[in-house]
C-alpha cells in the first residue's frame, strides 16, 4: 500500500471505522455470543442456563436429522448454484449478440434482483401452490400430480427454482461485465482463423472469464447457504416431512419454535466453521487454476 | 395527511393537556389473531379505551401463533416485555414454566382489588389455564373447539342429506368417498391442524390416553406418548388411504386447508370453531357438525380447549397490572363476550356470557353456533380429557407433522409414522424435561 496516498495515519483508520463498527456489532458479537450460548443449556426465557461443555455439539452431531440436513443443503447448494450461473452465463451471452435494444433486455434481465427472498418465495408459492397456485391448474391438467406438500423432490424443486430465479440477475451483471472485458481482436481473430461460435466461446470467452466465475462461485456458494432462508420460510417451511430443511433453516427451527437454545447455537457455530473453511478452500484452491488475465 | 399540521396539532394538545395525557396508562397487548378475529381485536380495545379514561390499550399483531409468543420471549430476554401477551394452547406448557417471567391472572385480579370469582368462568377451560393447585395463570381470551363444517351444496350435488352432517369417523370415510365418487367435489374431506384435531382432541373426544401421567398434567410429570395405540394406527391408516385417490386433501400443518375448504375444493372440514368467522364472511352455504367420534373408543366425551390466553408479564408497575386487571373485567362482561362469541364463533369464557347468548335465542337462529361449547362442556373430563400438557408441545407437533407428511406421501405406513413419532418426541421430552 502507498502510505502517501494519506496525509494523515489515522485517516484511513477513521475511513473504515464505521465498517469495522458495523462488522464489530452485528457480526463478531452476535458470533461471539453464539459461541458462548452454544455451551449452555437454557430454558426458553433464560430464567436458568448451565454450562455444558461441547454436549451440545456432540447432541447435534449425532442427531440423524442433522445429517439429513446436510445432505439436503449440499444438494440445495450445488444445484442453486449450478443452475443460476450457467443460466445467467446462457442469457448473458444471448444478450451480448443483441443488436436493437440491448440495455433494455439488460435492465429486464436485473429486475428479479431487486426482489426480496421472502417476497421471491411468495410469488412462487402463488405461482405454485396446489390449491390456488396459477400455473399449479395446468400442470395438474397436464396430468403431473403436482403437490409439493407432500412430495419432497417437488418441494425440493420448487425451492431451487425460486432461489436460482432470483439470483441469475446478480450472475447476468457479472458476466454481462466479464463478456464486455474480453478484447473482440480474440474472437474476431480465432474467426478468421475458422473456429466455430462453440469453440470459440469454449476455447477462448469460457477461460477469459474465469475470473468472473470464480467470483460468483464464492458468492453464489454463499448465498445459497445463507441467504435462501426467507425463501425457504415462505415457501415450504422446510418440508414436506424434514425435506427442504437446510442447516440454515435447521437453526432458526430448533432455536425459535423448538427453544433448544444451546442447539440452535451450537449448529449456527458449525455452520461458521463451514463457511470460513469453505471460503479459505476455494481462495486457496480454486483460484491458483484462475487465470487472471 | 399533512404532516406538519399533525405535529402541531400534536404539540397544542401537549401544551393544553399535558396533564391529563400523563395520566393515562399504556398498555401492550401483543396478539396474533388475523382476518375477521383482527377486527375483533381492534375493536375490543377500541371500545375499552373509549369507555374510560385512564388506560390505553395498545394491541400489536405480532405474526403468527408462534412467531408471537417468540417474540414475546425475545422481548423478555431483552427487558422489553410486553404487558399483555397472547400464547397458543400449546405455548402453555412453555409459559408455565417460566415462573419468575409471568404474573399469574388470579393475582393480577386479586391485586387490583377485583373479586376473583372462579366460578363465574367456564370450568373446563379455565382448568386448563390453571396451576395444579387451581390458580388460574392466564386469562382464556379465545377458546376453541374442532368441530366439523360441510359445504352444503356439495352435499346436495352427491346425493347426500345437506341436513345429516358426519357423526363418526367412519361417516366421514365414506361420505367422502360419496363425494370423490359421484364428482360433486373434486375432493370429499379436509382438515386444518392434524396433530390438534387428529390427535390431542381425538384422544380426549374418545376418551383414549395421549400420553402417560395424565396426559402430562401431573406435576414435574415426564410423560410417555401413546399415540401409536390401534385406535390411533387406524384412524391415520384410514387418511392414508383416502390420501392416495385424493379424497382426503392434504392443506399443510396448521390452518392452511381453510383455503381449500372455502374454495369449495371438499366437501366436509374439520378445523376449529374459532374459524368460523372466515367462512361466514365467505357466503358459503354451510353447515356445522359436532367432531367425528370413533366407533372403537369410549366416546363421545369431551373436547379440549385450544385456542389461546392472555398471559400478563411480570415485572411491571402497580398502574400497569390495575390497567390490566380493569381490561380482563371489561373482557368479562357478558355483552364483551357475546359480542366476541358470535362474531368471531371462539367459545364464550363466562357462564353468564353463555347464559346471556342462550337467552337471546342466537342458538335458534343458528343451529350448531352451540356445538363447540356442548362439546366441551357436556361430559366431567377423564383423565384422558382434561388437556394435553408438554412442556415442549410445539416440538412434538412438528415431529408429528414431519412424520404425516412422510405417511401422506406415501412413504411409509400409519404404523411407521406413529411409532416413529412415538420414538422421536419421547426423546424429545426426555431432552425438554433436562434428562
Amino acid at each position: 500500500m502507498n502510505r502517501a496516498t494519506f496525509p494523515h495515519r489515522f485517516l484511513p483508520w477513521l475511513l473504515v471505522l464505521p465498517q469495522l463498527l458495523i462488522s464489530l456489532v452485528f457480526f463478531y458479537w452476535p458470533a461471539l455470543q453464539a459461541m458462548w450460548q452454544s455451551t449452555l443449556k437454557e430454558d426458553p426465557f433464560g430464567l436458568s442456563s448451565k454450562f455444558v461443555g461441547l454436549e451440545n455439539f456432540r447432541k447435534v452431531l449425532s442427531d440423524p436429522a442433522y445429517l439429513n440436513s446436510i445432505k439436503v443443503t449440499a444438494f440445495f447448494s450445488v444445484v442453486t448454484a449450478f443452475l443460476s450461473m450457467s443460466i445467467a452465463l446462457l442469457l448473458a451471452v444471448q444478450a451480448e449478440k443483441v443488436l436493437r435494444g440491448k440495455a433494455f433486455y439488460r435492465t429486464l434481465m436485473i429486475w428479479p434482483y431487486a426482489v426480496a427472498p421472502a417476497i421471491a418465495g411468495m410469488l412462487w408459492l402463488f405461482m405454485f401452490n396446489p390449491s390456488f397456485g396459477t400455473l399449479a391448474w395446468p400442470l395438474r391438467q397436464m396430468g403431473i400430480d403436482w403437490d409439493p406438500l407432500l412430495n419432497s423432490g417437488q418441494a425440493m424443486g420448487l425451492v431451487i427454482a425460486a432461489a436460482s430465479w432470483k439470483q441469475i440477475s446478480y450472475n447476468f451483471l457479472f458476466f454481462v461485465a466479464g463478456l464486455q472485458a474480453i478484447p473482440k481482436s480474440l474472437i474476431e481473430a480465432a474467426a478468421i482463423d475458422g473456429a466455430g461460435s462453440a469453440r470459440r466461446f469454449w476455447t477462448i470467452v469460457f477461460p477469459l472469464l474465469a475470473p468472473t466465475t470464480f467470483f460468483l462461485l464464492v458468492v453464489n456458494s454463499v448465498y445459497a447457504l445463507f441467504d435462501t432462508f426467507g425463501i425457504i420460510h415462505a415457501v415450504t417451511g422446510g418440508g414436506p416431512g424434514k425435506a427442504t430443511e437446510t442447516l440454515v433453516y435447521k437453526v432458526y427451527n430448533d432455536g425459535y419454535n423448538n427453544f433448544l437454545l444451546g442447539s440452535s447455537a451450537a449448529q449456527s457455530v458449525i455452520l461458521m466453521a463451514i463457511v470460513i473453511t469453505l471460503t479459505a478452500f476455494q481462495f486457496k484452491y480454486v483460484e491458483r487454476k484462475v487465470h487472471y488475465g | 395527511m399533512n404532516n406538519l399540521n399533525m405535529l402541531a396539532a400534536s404539540l397544542a394538545a401537549l401544551t393544553l393537556s399535558g396533564m391529563a395525557a400523563q395520566a393515562q396508562t399504556d398498555i401492550s397487548w401483543w396478539h396474533a389473531m388475523t382476518g375477521a378475529n383482527s377486527e375483533v381485536v381492534e375493536k375490543i380495545a377500541s371500545d375499552f379505551n373509549a369507555s374510560q379514561s385512564d388506560y390505553k390499550i395498545n394491541p400489536v399483531f405480532k405474526g403468527t401463533y408462534p412467531e408471537t409468543l417468540n417474540a414475546g420471549i425475545a422481548a423478555f430476554r431483552a427487558g422489553q416485555a410486553p404487558d399483555i401477551i397472547q400464547v397458543f394452547d400449546v405455548g402453555t406448557g412453555v409459559m408455565m414454566g417460566a415462573e419468575g417471567a409471568v404474573m399469574p391472572v388470579a393475582d393480577v385480579l386479586t391485586n387490583a382489588g377485583m373479586t376473583f370469582d372462579k366460578s363465574a368462568y367456564l370450568p373446563g377451560i379455565v382448568a386448563y389455564y390453571s396451576k395444579p393447585d387451581g390458580t388460574m395463570l392466564s386469562f382464556p381470551y379465545n377458546s376453541s373447539s374442532p368441530i366439523t363444517y360441510y359445504n352444503k351444496d356439495i352435499f346436495e350435488k352427491a346425493g347426500l342429506d345437506p341436513n345429516t352432517p358426519p357423526e363418526t369417523w367412519d361417516d366421514v370415510w365414506s361420505m367422502a368417498k360419496t363425494i370423490k365418487e359421484s364428482g360433486a367435489a373434486p375432493c370429499g374431506y379436509t382438515s386444518t391442524w392434524l396433530t390438534w384435531i387428529h390427535l390431542e382432541n381425538f384422544a380426549a373426544w374418545n376418551d383414549v390416553p395421549y400420553a402417560t401421567q395424565g396426559n402430562g398434567l401431573e406435576p414435574g410429570a415426564t410423560p410417555e406418548l401413546e399415540i401409536n395405540a390401534p385406535i390411533f394406527v387406524n384412524h391415520f391408516q384410514q387418511i392414508a388411504d383416502l390420501a392416495k385417490d385424493g379424497t382426503f386433501k392434504y392443506g399443510g400443518r396448521t390452518s392452511e386447508a381453510k383455503q381449500i375448504f372455502l374454495a369449495g375444493e371438499c366437501g366436509i372440514f374439520t378445523e376449529s370453531s374459532g374459524g368460523l368467522g372466515d367462512i361466514v364472511k365467505s357466503g358459503m352455504n354451510y353447515g356445522i357438525g359436532q367432531l367425528p367420534y370413533d366407533t372403537d373408543g369410549n366416546g363421545p366425551q369431551n373436547t379440549i380447549p385450544g385456542g389461546a390466553s392472555l398471559w400478563v408479564m411480570g415485572g411491571k408497575s402497580d398502574e400497569t397490572y390495575k390497567g390490566v386487571a380493569a381490561f380482563f373485567d371489561y373482557l368479562s362482561q357478558p355483552d364483551v363476550q357475546e359480542y366476541l362469541h358470535q362474531t368471531s364463533g371462539y367459545l364464550p369464557v363466562t357462564m353468564a356470557a353463555y347464559e346471556a347468548t342462550k337467552e337471546s335465542g342466537f342458538y335458534d337462529e343458528n343451529p350448531g353456533r352451540e356445538t363447540p361449547i356442548t362439546q366441551m362442556m357436556g361430559k366431567e373430563p377423564t383423565e384422558n380429557s382434561k388437556g394435553v400438557r408438554l412442556p415442549n408441545l410445539p416440538q412434538i407437533r412438528d415431529i408429528e407433522n414431519e412424520e404425516f407428511e412422510k405417511m401422506l406421501s406415501g412413504d411409509q405406513t400409519a404404523q411407521q409414522a406413529l411409532d416413529n413419532a412415538v420414538e422421536r418426541g419421547n426423546a424429545a421430552i426426555k431432552e425438554a424435561m433436562g434428562q
